[in-house]
């Protein structure tokens, strides 16, 4: 275990197993669980840290989740609210990988769209889906873009 | 052929539903679909039809025309065109009537109509419900207007008729009215900005071209140039397209009527405008244009609007044959 684990270690204890998602812009923890579908229902066990002092950053946020690694496309979703956020796999208490996240080109049945005429929001058997586009996120149905509070639209 | 840009959202691969076999089929969804090589080949096709074609050409094949709601013109024009090419229209009566009502999805309306017929021609109230069609049909889908979304085939007829009086490229075209929630002036625009026209934009306050869509335009070198009156512009343009300003959006008949009449296109408005400029309107029109426009030379509305018919029996062979 290196720095960060034992100096916050009165905060959040280690894990054995599991994800650390860290530099995640502050304030912004619980809109990544939400992002990545982890809700109350849950049963992995999720530590939360939120406006940690960092040095890379004034203040950031970390989630841990323990027992479960995330796959690729549920990190890059983070990219829409946390951009530096970096995820750390741990296996047997070290840092076993580190990566960035990525933005993904595309988002399927992760925001729903604002625009109370798209057939996106009427009972059809489809999932919504955006493409992430400089602008914001583009609904492929009605062509509706959101520019904003995007994590007011997550599913 | 597969030109158009198909049924799979935008490339993105989307759940087949079950018993149904993945394949690209030429939908008609949105104009923003096309690249201009592709509208050329379908104004084309539609000029070949005009002078001659083959009226057994869609012999055999069955159209099914799902409205759900109402459009005289649209429905009687591709009804017509596909008539004309030797081929069946059936429909599904009215809403009310149908299983519709019952609640069933239009993803299964248009899974089961899927097997009765060889194209769909949907006109829906929800915004993207062709797309959604597009991805469910294993026939092709043509839009026909999705609420406040797509009307290709409006739009196809709109180049078209400018087509048959010049060339479209670095036209200045004029958008007049309601432009804010147009949405025939809007893929107008989005389709000429292709061809590098400039977009002169007159309309009222609070009903202009939306900013998105013009930073979209712009972003893609075309010069959009608004206007307060159409007076100190209308001598500098080749086509004036008129869009209805509807009497809903203001918040009385007085000042509908204030409004309405600055905007209106009169024979005396007219008088000094370019040798081959012509005025469009999507109809039906209330009185934006004068009835005294109707026999001046630049009057091409009605043309516009029998327009439609070469222009769908182009829609129809191209999907069909
Ligand atoms: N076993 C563990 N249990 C819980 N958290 C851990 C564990 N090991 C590392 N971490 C946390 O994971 C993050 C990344 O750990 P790492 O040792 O790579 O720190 P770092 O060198 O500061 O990395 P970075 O440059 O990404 O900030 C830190 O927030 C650290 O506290
Ligand atoms: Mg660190
Ligand atoms: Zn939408």
């Amino acid at each position: 275990m290196t720095g960060d684990a034992t100096e916050r270690g009165l905060l959040i204890s280690p894990i054995k197993h599991g994800t650390v998602i860290d530099h995640i812009t502050a304030g912004e923890a619980l809109n990544v669980l939400k992002i990545i579908g982890i809700t109350g229902t849950t049963t992995e066990s999720i530590s939360v840290a939120t406006n940690v002092k960092s040095g890379k950053m004034a203040k950031k946020d970390i989630v841990k989740i323990e027992n479960r690694e995330l796959f690729k496309d549920e990190v890059n979703r983070i990219s829409l609210i946390a951009p530096n956020a970096s995820i750390n796999i741990i296996r047997d208490y070290k840092v076993f990988a580190k990566k960035g996240v990525e933005t993904p080109e595309f988002l399927v049945g992760i925001v729903r769209c604002p625009n109370p005429g798209c057939i996106s929001n009427a009972n059809e058997p489809i999932q919504s889906r955006f493409e992430v586009q400089e602008k914001g996120l583009h609904c492929l149905y009605c062509d509706w873009v959101i520019t904003r509070d995007i994590t007011s639209y997550i599913i | 052929m597969g030109n158009f840009r198909v049924g799979l959202c935008a490339g993105i691969p989307v759940p087949i539903p079950p018993g149904q076999k993945r394949c690209f089929m030429r939908h008609i969804i949105s104009i923003r679909d096309f690249d201009r090589a592709e509208i050329d080949d379908l104004l084309d096709k539609a000029q070949k039809i005009q002078s001659r074609f083959d009226s057994s050409s869609l012999k055999g094949k069955i159209l099914a025309l799902l409205f759900f709601e109402p459009s005289t013109r649209t429905r009687m024009s591709f009804e017509a065109a596909m008539a004309r090419l030797g081929g069946v229209s059936i429909s599904m009566g009215s809403v009310e009537a149908s299983s519709i009502s019952k609640g069933e999805t239009l993803a299964d309306t248009i899974r089961v109509v899927s097997g009765y017929v060889d194209t769909i021609v949907l006109r829906h109230p929800k915004e993207g419900a062709a797309r959604l069609a597009s991805e469910f049909a294993s026939v092709p889908v043509i839009n026909a207007g999705d609420g406040a979304g797509q009307h290709p085939s409006q739009t196809l007829l709109d180049l078209y008729t400018i087509r048959q009086s010049m060339k479209i490229d670095g036209i200045h075209a004029g958008l007049l009215g309601d432009l804010r929630y147009g949405r025939t002036a809007h893929s107008l625009a989005h389709a000429l900005s292709l061809y590098g026209a400039t977009i002169h934009t007159i309309s009222p306050k609070g009903l202009e071209l939306p900013s998105s869509l013009v930073d979209e335009l712009t972003r893609g070198g075309c010069e959009v140039i608004n206007h307060e009156n159409i007076s100190g512009i209308i001598r500098e343009l080749d086509v004036l397209y008129v869009t209805r300003i509807q009497r809903e959006r203001f918040p009385d008949a007085s000042s509908y009527f204030k409004v309405a009449s600055s905007y209106r296109v009169t024979p005396d408005l007219l008088k000094d405008v370019r040798d081959t400029f012509i005025v469009l309107h999507p109809l039906p029109r209330l009185d934006e244009i004068d009835f005294g426009v109707d026999s001046l030379p630049c009057a091409r509305y009605f043309e516009q609007s029998n327009n439609g018919i070469p222009v769908r029996m182009a829609m129809l062979e191209k999907v069909m044959k």
